[in-house]
């Protein structure tokens, strides 16, 4: 790849094409679901987005550890001691539904 | 109003005097809130009464001598992804609009350790996504300096409460940029700390490895302070870094002579607006004119920055927002069938747009399939992106350069193209993927009449040579009040 | 059936550990609370709340590792498991998947076809879910966090098992593993021990293994052997009927012996995992590992060498004494007050299994103390009282741990030893039972029996039948 095309603020546009089951599939994942107007949008953006993200493809990053914490900071530990107090109250305070001291969410058990 | 003009050191001197009260300093704060909010609408939740009370007792602890703090009884505005007890904490989305937080932020808590005194939450973009302060379920944050422009994001809120005088200061929180780029928009002085530095226990998470709390004031000596009040070693972040050298006020010296400060040619390259060029260049020189020696260079990789920079954010957001999800907190819909569908409506009704957005690239890179090409591609390129930074640091005290590419856009300009407005991240992001200090502050102001924000960035840990070396550019200029500020 | 099958079964065991506090919060975790009592902003999804690692968790899990031949990992992290449930309150688990704390290991089990290692492929740290409770009347679930974020350990085995019988050993001789250390108390009733098992067959021989389903979180001991049986045989007849196995998540059904499919178009079952960086990774030092390994406690095989050496047990009691902890440490701290090995392990052998099999309990549930178990077996052996006396002692003690010098002082249970009351007795009892003394006389030598049975019961058992017998003799 010629060095121009690695510019910054240039960005080579359909590359990535996203198909609709994929966008119902990140759907699932995330838990949205989307009109069809705006999957078509967000499908588009997300197009966009990937293809700029490529080109991260164009870094040669074999031999290099991913790196997840930028400080090689280890063993941050708590001792095994109770502080406990009754946290229900504090717990529940925001609950949209609650009975008593239990959240309250559709029945879980599929039949 | 013109205990508003002062600085919060400056503010606390006055009360610690006895020349003003705590109370005096909330009720000049609502008074000035109560003229301009209409125009720059820079808060979500504003506690009067609150901050009348807790004005009451820090201003009798002070004069008994328990509260010695600079900061004490100064008023101080929170960003809204702080959880504060008792006090509603939205992160400027619908899906939390009547969360209550019962406990209190580690920054917060350190900060009313001082003595300070919390007025209200200041407006963001939603849970911190985003570059304009305009994706905020709660209407947008305008700029004092010109109320057609964006005052910048994520921080927008309490950049604006600080540059409009609502407020001598406020806490932001920078994952990519957040604190440095409205400063910048702003015109006022904002500081992001190396990661680890200030506690994140009660920030509600965006990216979890890459978010910090810092200060925003208007000038850097107030930074320092502010600094100095948040950071420490807490317990309950594991990522909380145990650092012993916390006295970032005696980093205010005018001395730089010696200093070597390296400008990244890649920083004054294609994309920059050339008036924001121009008044940092201005900038350097004036550094140099005091002793420092100015260098340009090749930081490299710094068009990677923003692709890595995103699909990590992403990923990570996806991910740390899954808890919002009506059941134990926050917006439930009103309507459904199931637990999934419950989940689904109360998420897609609760998240605005730029959110799904993220939600849904995060899960996609996180996806089976994916994660080697695109997470650990990028967790691999923040690898070289700090060993760049390690090698520029060998050579040079401090990094300077602008905070963003532009001055602050109109209004509606950015939302229109997301990828473009991601690319205004180019000169912040890098920063956070290395955990790198950083601060922004006011270099002049465009054509336009709107500030222009000078980017220092140091080693990790360094922040006092960053306070040095803006503190002694600060010394050189004056302050400079948005027109907002002056009503 | 015209083909010869095999049954190709792994476990996924979690073990609740025995630690205070919850993984990543200083809440307690004990059981028998009011709902969301034990619960703070970071076991229940509190925005902006973090983590931060138990130490006991990492020691019991690496504790746990070494005793079963586990590698140890000694850079170690944790991952996000991300998937949405009401009881998971941040919709993620933190778990550990690219770098286990424990991989590689085996233990050896015992059946009747011979030993066998069964293979550990890792054992991982993770945190607990929350309970649903589920309303009988309305359409809604509720949930109680108490139990979220209690640690757990993964164990992960090879698929080594064959059979119902191979699955169980497995699971006995971890369990006595990690309660020998320890641990947890591995209460598969109470939910410390959870086993998923994944279960495919094959043609015997091949070397290919088939689809597997996995059989989610069941009971007990029998309903796993149930489980695993009635999989097999499903699985085989959709073979024999030309279907195929589908690789799925099921849910055993112990009542009605069947098991069934949880699938849902909701379940994504891409768990999207990458590096909590919320915590840091952890790093094992050889010093520390070599400290762990030092401190290990006395396993099973140790012990079973040392109790036919020191205190010159049979095998067989040896064997039994130290399957389970509980027994081991019974029999120990008893040999401790009374001495006399053998002796303490004849009443746990014989009365203490024949108590917990009348009341249908485990050694696990014994909850007398060693030091009144001591007096009853001193009480016996100094004659203070007869056997049939002891075994009555004994028995309250088993039930209700009662001191037993004061229950046979109070109720009058001590043998009587004057030789001068207990001939008045036997005179009695010889005068009202001619007949009997007739017989004796003329050589139904039985007859004795008789007589000493009412003597007996003259003294109220509180006589030695031995010395009732030698007057007897000695008068008639």
């Amino acid at each position: 790849m010629k060095q121009t095309e690695s510019s910054t603020f240039t960005v080579q546009t359909g590359r990535t094409v996203i198909s609709d089951e994929t966008m119902e599939y990140v759907g699932i994942l995330g838990k949205l679901e989307l009109t069809q107007e705006e999957r078509q949008a967000a499908k588009k953006d997300m197009e966009r987005m990937l293809d700029y993200i490529d080109k991260l493809n164009e870094l040669d990053t074999s031999g290099v550890e991913p790196m997840s914490h930028v400080f090689s900071v280890n063993n941050v530990f708590r001792e095994d001691i109770v502080e406990d107090r009754d946290g229900g109250e504090d717990t529940l305070a925001n609950a949209p539904e609650r009975r008593e001291r239990a959240f309250v969410v559709p029945k879980t058990v599929d039949q | 109003m013109k205990l508003l003009s002062l600085t919060a050191v400056e503010l606390g001197k006055k009360i610690k005097a006895g020349e003003v009260t705590a109370e005096e300093a909330v009720l000049a704060s609502m008074d000035a809130i109560e003229a301009k909010e209409g125009q720059v609408h820079s808060f979500v939740t504003i506690d009067r009464e609150g901050a009348l009370k807790q004005a009451r007792e820090v201003q009798n602890k002070i004069q008994e001598g328990i509260l010695t703090s600079p900061l004490a009884g100064v008023p101080v505005a929170i960003k809204d992804n702080l959880c504060t007890k008792g006090m509603l904490t939205t992160c400027s989305s619908k899906i939390l609009y009547n969360f209550i937080p019962t406990y209190t932020a580690e920054a917060v808590r350190n900060l009313e350790r001082a003595g300070a005194v919390i007025l209200g939450k200041t407006n963001m973009d939603e849970f911190a996504m985003g570059s304009t302060t305009e994706t905020s379920a709660y209407g947008v944050t305008r700029n004092p300096w010109n109320t057609d422009h964006v005052p910048g994001g994520s921080s927008g809120g309490s950049c604006a409460a600080v540059a409009a005088e609502e407020v001598c200061y406020a806490l932001g929180s920078d994952t990519g940029g957040s604190i440095r780029q409205p400063s910048s928009f702003c015109g006022v002085t904002g500081l992001k700390p190396t990661y680890g530095t200030v506690s994140r226990y009660g920030l509600i998470a965006y990216g979890s490895s890459l978010d910090q709390i810092g200060p925003i004031a208007k000038d850097v000596s107030d930074c320092a302070a502010i600094l100095e009040a948040i950071a420490s070693h807490d317990k309950k972040d594991s990522t909380s870094i145990l650092r012993k050298d916390l006295d970032f006020t005696s980093g205010l010296t005018e001395d730089v002579k010696g200093m070597k400060i390296g400008i990244p040619r890649d920083y004054l390259g294609e994309g920059l607006d050339a008036e924001v060029k121009e008044a940092v260049l201005a900038s350097a020189k004036k550094l140099e004119e005091q002793g420092a020696s100015v260098e340009e260079f090749d930081l490299s990789l710094v068009e990677y920055a923003i692709p890595a920079y995103y699909v990590i954010a992403a990923a990570e957001a996806s991910s740390n927002l899954e808890r919002f999800d009506g059941v134990k907190y926050g917006y439930r819909t009103k309507e459904y069938e199931g637990l999934h569908n419950m989940y689904k409506k109360s998420r897609s009704e609760g998240f605005g747009t730029e959110v799904k957005r993220r939600i849904m690239l995060g899960s996609f890179v996180l996806s089976s399939g994916y994660y080697d090409a695109y997470y650990l591609k990028a967790l691999r390129t923040k690898a070289l992106i700090k060993q760049a930074f390690d090698r520029a640091f060998a050579k040079f005290d401090v990094i300077l350069g602008p905070a963003a590419p532009s001055t602050a856009p109109k209004l509606g300009e950015s939302l229109k193209d997301p990828l473009k407005m991601y690319l205004g991240d180019i000169y912040t992001v890098s920063v956070n993927l290395a955990g790198l200090p950083a601060i922004s502050l006011p270099c002049g102001l465009d054509k336009k009449g709107l500030p222009i924000g000078l980017q220092i960035i140091g080693d990790c840990f360094q922040e006092k040579k960053i306070i040095r070396a803006a503190y002694a550019y600060e010394q050189a200029g004056t302050y400079q009040r948005s027109p907002l500020a002056e009503q | 059936m015209s083909k010869e099958y095999e049954t190709v079964i792994g476990l996924e065991v979690h073990v609740e550990l025995a630690t205070k506090t919850k993984i990543f919060c200083s809440c307690s975790t004990a059981f028998g609370s009011a709902p969301n009592t034990h619960t703070c902003p970071v076991c229940t999804g509190m925005p902006g709340s973090l983590p931060v690692l138990n130490k006991k968790v990492v020691e019991h899990a690496l504790a746990v590792g070494l005793a079963t031949g586990c590698k140890i990992n000694q850079y170690s992290k944790f991952d996000r498991k991300n998937y949405f449930y009401p009881d998971n309150p941040q919709n993620y688990q933190i778990s550990q998947l690219y770098l286990p704390i424990c991989h590689d290991g085996g233990i050896e089990i015992e059946t009747e076809s011979g030993k066998k290692t069964i293979g550990i492929h890792e054992i991982h740290m993770e945190e607990d879910a929350g309970k649903l409770v589920h309303d009988d009347w309305e359409e809604v679930s509720l949930v109680d966090y108490n139990r979220s974020g209690v640690p757990l350990i993964e164990i992960v085995s090879e698929p080594d098992m064959r059979s119902a019988e191979e699955v169980i050993a497995y699971l006995e001789k971890l369990r006595m593993i990690i309660q020998y250390l320890e641990a947890s108390d591995c209460k598969m009733q109470e939910g410390s021990m959870r086993a998923d098992v994944n279960i495919s067959v094959r043609e015997q021989g091949a070397e290919a293994f088939g689809t597997r389903t996995e059989m989610k979180n069941i009971g007990s001991f029998k309903a796993i052997a149930r489980a695993i049986e009635a999989e097999t045989v499903r699985q085989i007849d959709l073979i024999e009927s030309g279907e195929r196995v589908v690789q799925e998540t099921r849910r055993w059904n112990d009542q009605q012996g069947y098991s069934y499919a949880m699938r849902s178009k909701e379940d994504a079952q891409d768990y999207r995992y990458f590096p909590e960086p919320d915590l840091l990774p952890l790093v094992i030092s050889d010093a520390y590992l070599q400290q762990l390994k030092d401190r290990q406690p006395e396993l099973q095989d140790e012990k079973f060498a040392r109790y036919l050496s020191e205190f010159g047990l049979p095998e067989y009691d040896a064997k039994i004494l130290t399957s389970t902890k509980k027994l081991a440490d019974l029999f120990e701290d008893t040999v401790k007050l009374c001495g006399k090995p053998k002796k303490v392990s004849n009443w746990l052998m014989g009365e203490t299994m024949r108590l917990l099999k009348e009341h249908e309990m485990d050694p696990e549930d014994l909850g007398f103390s060693p030091g009144n178990f001591a007096k009853v077996i001193d009480l016996a052996e100094t004659g203070t009282i007869n056997g049939t006396v002891a075994k009555e002692v004994f028995e309250q003690v088993f039930t209700s741990d009662i001191d037993p010098e004061q229950y046979v002082e109070e109720h009058g249970l001590k043998t009587v030893n004057d030789e001068g009351a207990l001939r008045d007795v036997i005179a009695k009892v010889i005068q009202e039972h001619p007949k009997s003394v007739e017989d004796y006389r003329g050589g139904k030598e039985k007859a004795i029996g008789f007589l000493v049975g009412q003597t007996m019961k003259a003294m109220k058992g509180k006589a030695d039948p031995g010395i009732v017998n030698k007057i007897l003799k000695e008068m008639l």
